[in-house]
């Protein structure tokens, strides 16, 4: 599992015609959030003002969007560092051109875990989440601590409506069927 | 849409690993006259799951907003990134019609049903706009007029602005003005509504580090005595990773993270036992003497 999330960026290879999507840019418009994609035009605001970029070489939001907008689709959706974006939308509010930035990386992203790429962090958050409706698996001896500390007992969070409401959400099927022995 | 009464949505990440900042938020909102109604049952409130759902993160979402349109109350959260999502969404499904069907068709799996009736206010924004910043600085019985701190807003209470439009998020206002209804002075310093870095936990540490450690070099660099926090990751970034970024980068740091309701709470007279500060890990004591001994200095 570990290795899907951490795959060598192939990115410094020459790029050849055969891989490219031509199409891949209209099906990423079409969907929430991505809608501004063909209206970058390149600047570089998102990059010179991402804090992720100012601390790696490899994360560049702006080649990120230049990139889809070639069609490169294996390149941006393997890349291993797609996952390093923070998603603290300073992008997304400087953007000249009002292209959500955080929110096509968030697209990049969704259709990478739809092919199975995604760091371990987000299937513990997953399994936790159909086993306690948390994001966390919070440890029973901090809810009977609340007790002792004057704090009311935590609501619960039903996990077995959550995994109702999540019925037929791909991320969540078929790998992720109702799991036994629920703490609530 | 202001009130004292809302629904608490404490959201994952503070009752898992930060009781500390609900501790001394239901302890400054009681003070304050602020009624909290506990949720009958939530689930996550959706954010952690945007990267890899979008869908999902919508759909949970509308399930506690659901949840809280049943109970008729607003929504109070201590998590911006909680506070955030349930805004987006919210506006989201009320304006869209494609997607609140969508949303809906799940719900109803669980008999419930998204409409767009409540509203959601982070903590900050419901001491700005419901209790004022004038009836904060009447309940400071301590002004704690020997400290120096900064402040750390945190991205999700400020962008994207579209969604969260009560502060700006250039330049925010909001939590330094409250900073200084306690009496302490809130110092300005380099890049202030930088990323704390805590996203990126677990999938780049070093990045995460490095960002969490470019944000204490600057608050060091104006001798803040504490860095104000009102969001559990971004207090989780700092106050657990201090001495590790410490340790790592070789630097010296001891800047106690304390919780924006633990430093009213103290301009409040509350005590430091009552406001959990034995629970940080960064010591906080040098900020407790200043804070305690403040009035009698100023005699
Ligand atoms: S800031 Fe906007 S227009 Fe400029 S490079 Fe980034 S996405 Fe493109
Ligand atoms: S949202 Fe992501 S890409 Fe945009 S500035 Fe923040 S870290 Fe960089």
């Amino acid at each position: 599992m570990a290795e899907q999330a951490a795959k060598p960026s192939s990115q410094k290879e020459p790029i050849k015609a055969s891989e490219l999507d031509p199409k891949w840019k209209y099906e990423l418009q079409k969907l929430h959030g991505a809608e501004g994609l063909m209206r970058c035009f390149q600047c570089g605001t998102c990059t010179s003002d991402c804090p992720v970029a100012r601390f790696t070489d490899n994360y560049r939001p702006r080649t990120l969007i230049h990139m889809a907008q070639l069609g490169l689709k294996d390149r941006v959706l393997k890349s291993d560092t797609l996952w390093l974006c923070s998603a603290c939308f300073t992008c997304t509010d400087r953007c000249p051109q009002d292209v959500e930035v955080a929110s096509v990386i968030r697209v990049f992203r969704n259709q990478a875990a739809e092919s199975g790429c995604v760091p371990q962090v987000f299937r513990d958050q997953a399994q936790s989440l159909i086993e306690t409706g948390y994001a966390f698996k919070i440890p029973e001896l901090r809810l009977k601590k609340r007790e002792s500390q004057g704090l009311p007992p935590l609501p619960k969070g039903n996990p077995e409506s959550v995994r109702k409401v999540l019925k037929g959400v791909k991320f969540f099927e078929p790998k992720q069927e109702p799991i036994p022995n629920e703490q609530q | 849409m202001n009130s004292n009464r809302y629904l608490i949505f404490l959201g994952c990440s503070t009752p898992y690993r930060v009781s500390s900042y609900e501790i001394s938020s239901r302890k400054v909102l009681a003070k304050l006259g602020v009624e909290l109604v506990e949720m009958p049952e939530f689930n996550c409130c959706g954010l952690p799951f945007d990267p890899v759902s979008h869908e999902t993160m919508l759909i949970l979402a509308a399930k506690n907003l659901a949840l809280a349109e049943k109970e008729g109350l607003n929504i109070l959260t201590l998590c911006p990134g909680c506070a955030g999502t349930l805004r987006k969404v919210n506006r989201i499904l009320k304006e869209d019609k494609t997607q609140r069907d969508m949303v809906n068709s799940h719900l109803k799996e669980a008999d419930l049903e998204f409409k767009g009736t409540v509203e959601t206010k982070h903590l900050l924004q419901l001491l700005k706009e419901d209790v004022g910043i004038e009836k904060i600085k009447a309940s400071v019985t301590n002004p704690l007029t020997a400290l120096k701190v900064a402040e750390h807003n945190g991205c999700h209470l400020l962008r994207p602005k579209e969604y969260f439009d009560f502060d700006d998020p250039e330049d925010p206002e909001t939590l330094n003005a409250l900073i200084e209804a306690t009496g302490a002075t809130c110092l300005d310093y380099i890049d202030e509504t930088e990323c704390c870095g805590a996203p990126s936990v677990g999938v780049s540490d070093k990045v995460a580090l490095q960002l969490a450690r470019d944000k204490l070099n600057h608050i060091k660099m104006v001798d803040a005595q504490a860095l104000i926090t009102v969001c559990p990751f971004c207090h989780i970034m700092y106050d657990t990773n201090e001495l590790r970024i410490e340790k790592t980068f070789n630097e010296v740091y001891g800047i106690p993270i304390i919780h924006y309701p633990q430093l009213l709470g103290l301009a409040m007279g509350l005590t430091p036992e009552e406001l959990a500060f034995g629970d940080l890990r960064v010591n906080p004591q040098k900020v407790i003497n200043l804070a305690q001994g403040a009035h009698i200095n100023h005699e």
